[in-house]
This record gives C-alpha cells, sequence and structure tokens, in this order.
C-alpha cells in the first residue's frame, strides 16, 4: 500500500492561488483572433478566385467586423499584462522561439491590414462617402489597385495569426493538456469555422450561403477528426498527458467540454446546415450562433483546463 | 562554467532558514518568496517517509521560460544563471506557465520574478544566501564543471534526482537521497 500526501506541500500565500494567471482575457483573445482570421481568410480567398460579386459579405462586409474584433482582442491581451508600461517591449525584438512574440508582430501587421481593407470598401457601403483628408483617398486607390497581392497577404496572415492561438498555448511544456501540436490546426480549424459561421449569419444571398456551409461542413468535419486525434494523443501519452484527459472523460470539463462544445457547438449546427442543403426551412442563425457559442466556450475551456494541468512531483 | 545546486534531503530539518535568507538578501516583498521548502510523506503507518526539499529555480538548461518570454526580458546569463530584466518584462505570464517546477511569480510590481543564485552576490565571490545560513549544511552550490567543487564533490558518492526530468528541462537542481 503506498499512499502519498503532503502535509505542508508548498502553501505559500501570495504566489500558489495564483499561478493560473490567465482569466477571461486570453479565451477572448484568443476567440476573436479566431474569428478575425477566419473571416480575412475566405475574404482573401474569394477576392484571389474573383467572386467578389458573387460572395459580396463575404468579400466585403464581413470584413468590417475584423478591425473591431481585433482591436477589442488587443485590449484584452493588453488588460491582461500585469507590468503594462512595458507593452512596446515586444516591439522591441523578434523572438522565433516564442510564439507569443511573433504572434504580437502578425498582429502588428494584420490590424492595420485589416483596416485599410475594410476602409477600402466603405464607399460601398455607405454611398456618398467623403473622406475628410486627401491622403486617405490615395490610400484607398492604392488599395483597391493591389487588392489581389493584399488578398493573398491576407489568407497567408490570416492561417499564421489562426495557428498562432493554439501555438501560444502549445508551446508550454509545464502544462501537459496545452502541450500538443495539434491544438496548432484545430484552433485554426475552430477560428476558420467561427468566422465561416459569422459570414454566414450576416449574408443575405442564398447563394453565398450554400457555398459557405458546405465549407463549414467539412470545417466542423476537420474539427471533430482533430479533437478525436487529441484525445488518442493524450491517452496513449505518458501519465500527465493521461491526467490531462481525464479532465475532459469524467472529470470537471466533461459535461461542458462533450455537452456544449461538441455536441451543441459541432455536431448539432452541422446536422442543422446539412439539413438545410437538403432542403429544410431551418434559421440560418441557429447553427452560426451555435458555432459562435461552441467556439468561445471551447477556448474559455481549454485556457481553464490547461492551467489545472501540471507535473506532478 | 556551468552552477548548479545539489540539496541533501536526508540532511534537511525544514527550519525555512534558506527561505528566509532568501527574502531578507532579495528584498522579497512579504508573503512572496523565490525559495521554498516542500514536505513530502510517503506511505502510511507504520511505514512512514518524509523527505524535506528545499526548492527554488532550477535554472534549466533547457529553460522554457526563456524559449516562451516574448521580449527577451528572461534570458541566460554566464554560468547559466536565468536572469529577468525588469524593465523588459511586460507581464504577460507565459514564463510562469512554462515553468514545470511553479518558480516564477508576478512580483507586487507587475514584472515577474524569481530565484538569481543570488547572481550579485557570486560576482562579489560570496556563495549564495540560503546557502551561507543553512545551519545543516545541507544546501551544496558550486560549478558542476570543476570536480573540486562543493556540489561536484557533494554529488559524487551520492545517488540524487532531479525533480521533473520527463519535462525535459535538464534542470540543475540535484536533490540527494
Amino acid at each position: 500500500m503506498k499512499e502519498e500526501l503532503f502535509v505542508s506541500g508548498r502553501n505559500i500565500p501570495n504566489i500558489d492561488p495564483f499561478l493560473n494567471i490567465w482569466h477571461w482575457e486570453i479565451p477572448v483573445y484568443l476567440y476573436l483572433g479566431g474569428i478575425s482570421a477566419g473571416i480575412m481568410f475566405f475574404a482573401g480567398l474569394f477576392t484571389v478566385l474573383g467572386k467578389e460579386k458573387e460572395m459580396p459579405t463575404t468579400v466585403k462586409w464581413s470584413t468590417f467586423l475584423v478591425p473591431v474584433a481585433l482591436v477589442l482582442g488587443l485590449f484584452a491581451l493588453f488588460l491582461d499584462l500585469k507590468h503594462q508600461l512595458f507593452f512596446w517591449r515586444l516591439y522591441t525584438t523578434i523572438r522565433i522561439e516564442s510564439p507569443m512574440s511573433w504572434g504580437a508582430w502578425t498582429l502588428m501587421f494584420i490590424t492595420p491590414l485589416s483596416m485599410v481593407w475594410a476602409a477600402s470598401y466603405i464607399k460601398e457601403l455607405i454611398p456618398g462617402w467623403k473622406w475628410k483628408l486627401g491622403i486617405l483617398d490615395t490610400i484607398e486607390d492604392l488599395v483597391i489597385k493591389t487588392r489581389k497581392p493584399l488578398a493573398w497577404a491576407m489568407m497567408a496572415l490570416a492561417i499564421v495569426l489562426g495557428v498562432y492561438t493554439g501555438i501560444l498555448l502549445s508551446a508550454f511544456n509545464a502544462r501537459p493538456l496545452w502541450n500538443t501540436s495539434i491544438l496548432g490546426p484545430l484552433f485554426l480549424v475552430s477560428g476558420l469555422s467561427t468566422g465561416l459561421a459569422a459570414i454566414i449569419w450576416m449574408s443575405k444571398s442564398h447563394f453565398e450561403r450554400t457555398v459557405l456551409t458546405k465549407i463549414d461542413i467539412v470545417l466542423i468535419g476537420v474539427e471533430l477528426f482533430l479533437i478525436i486525434h487529441l484525445f488518442m494523443g493524450f491517452l496513449a501519452g505518458s501519465a500527465v498527458k493521461i491526467e490531462a484527459a481525464e479532465l475532459f472523460l469524467g472529470g470537471e470539463f466533461t459535461t461542458a467540454f462533450w455537452g456544449f462544445v461538441v455536441i451543441l457547438g459541432l455536431i448539432i449546427p452541422v446536422i442543422l446546415e446539412i439539413l438545410e442543403l437538403i432542403g429544410f426551412k431551418i434559421p440560418i442563425w441557429i447553427p452560426s450562433i451555435l458555432v459562435l457559442i461552441g467556439g468561445l466556450i471551447f477556448r474559455f475551456i481549454m485556457v481553464e483546463a490547461g492551467q489545472i494541468t501540471r507535473f506532478l512531483y | 562554467m556551468r552552477y548548479g545546486m545539489a540539496i541533501d534531503t536526508a540532511k534537511c530539518v525544514g527550519c525555512g532558514d534558506c527561505v528566509v535568507a532568501c527574502q531578507t538578501e532579495n528584498n522579497v516583498p512579504n508573503g512572496y518568496c523565490r525559495d521554498w521548502v516542500v514536505e513530502n510523506v510517503n506511505g502510511s503507518y507504520p511505514n512512514v517517509e518524509i523527505e524535506l526539499r528545499s526548492e527554488r529555480c532550477n535554472h534549466c538548461e533547457n529553460s522554457p521560460c526563456v524559449r516562451c518570454c516574448p521580449t527577451g526580458a528572461s534570458h541566460i546569463v554566464k554560468g547559466g544563471i536565468i536572469m529577468v530584466t525588469h524593465n523588459e518584462c511586460i507581464g504577460c505570464g507565459a514564463c510562469i506557465e512554462s515553468c514545470p517546477y511553479d518558480a516564477r511569480y508576478s512580483h507586487p510590481e507587475g514584472y515577474v520574478d524569481k530565484c538569481t543564485f543570488c547572481q550579485h552576490r557570486l560576482e562579489k565571490g560570496q556563495n549564495t544566501a540560503c546557502v551561507e545560513v543553512c545551519p545543516t549544511t545541507c544546501l551544496h552550490f558550486g560549478d558542476l564543471e570543476d570536480p573540486y567543487s562543493d556540489v561536484s564533490l557533494a554529488l559524487k558518492n551520492r545517488t540524487w534526482k532531479v525533480l521533473a526530468p520527463e519535462a525535459g528541462t535538464k534542470p540543475q537542481l540535484f536533490f540527494l537521497t
């Protein structure tokens, strides 16, 4: 018989209760970053494919959400910092080994890009819009002329941003739940899918919705596949990985994860989307809102649960 | 040169002098500490075994905290000591999340703080504060590459372990068993 118990263990009043230092700011940022990546990727993709006319919401209107989401996300990130006055230190160096560093640089490029992209469509959104400054007209002309290369850049940066939201967590080997390379693709696919859900919700054209719904069904399929792989990897892994998986397989996150994320956030919306394609009348906002809420809960659970898992010695 | 520390778990009585010495030497704010004593009880009566460990930053060779730091505030100096430059730290918490030993904490002033192996004392040729005060001399510090340093001699004829070797960080704190 072998029992183990910590008589005193480690009990530092001002440190141990605060080791789970990441709170709501991080999942909110990861969520907004994911949606932004999704919207920008598809805006770029359909511009490159030359489908601006057929897919106006994807290419034009939904992109107005991106700067707002990114700025809110960045603000959440800023709130999370404990030494806020020094945040500019992020931009005095590039550290390739640190996902947070190149993530910060990606955001440095993608945020202004999303702003000029949306701004270049403002005249179509609000007829009669006039820029107050002459230079803005020049920038607008430049953006419209270089739309295709910008679309390519946007797709590439969107993929980096989407992967980064997952890699940010998976770089930490002290948190076994996060320390898996599947998190990168999983967060990317989840981000693309939530982005699509937002576009589908906004879209008024039946053709556009059908195209996007088909893509979303594939993405949700891939996401379910990656989630299964995630748990296969954990259960075949070392003791700390198995412990991490058990939080979701009978542990405290079981209902939240399988109920809200997998069933309500992925399986039910994908069934509704398939039914809609077959011809059933389903209000478009139902699958969209389920995917959007599922994505948010997914990120909250991953950030929260990851901080519980650790090496025990 | 590679600094390391050997902690004799058979000699440690868990008095906590190393903790107080560190807090005093490094002006650690109240309720915080850079080193701590863990009391681990194994087994049940009558076969009980207790292990006392004075723990601190492991100054890992493959240090995840330095890898994850986005600004380079966490860095490695001579002898493999991991330091944090306070006015480069943005307080993002990446290093706290990446440390398997929970050796880092968020200082009330915002930056991240941790054990420095008393680098300011080493520069003057002195020993670390915790080693200096240990009443049972269970702490041994020195250059691991020097076969006659205090730490090398302590490791020589004893069995030892490192904590969470499976984390792959190559820690430089050795617990004599």
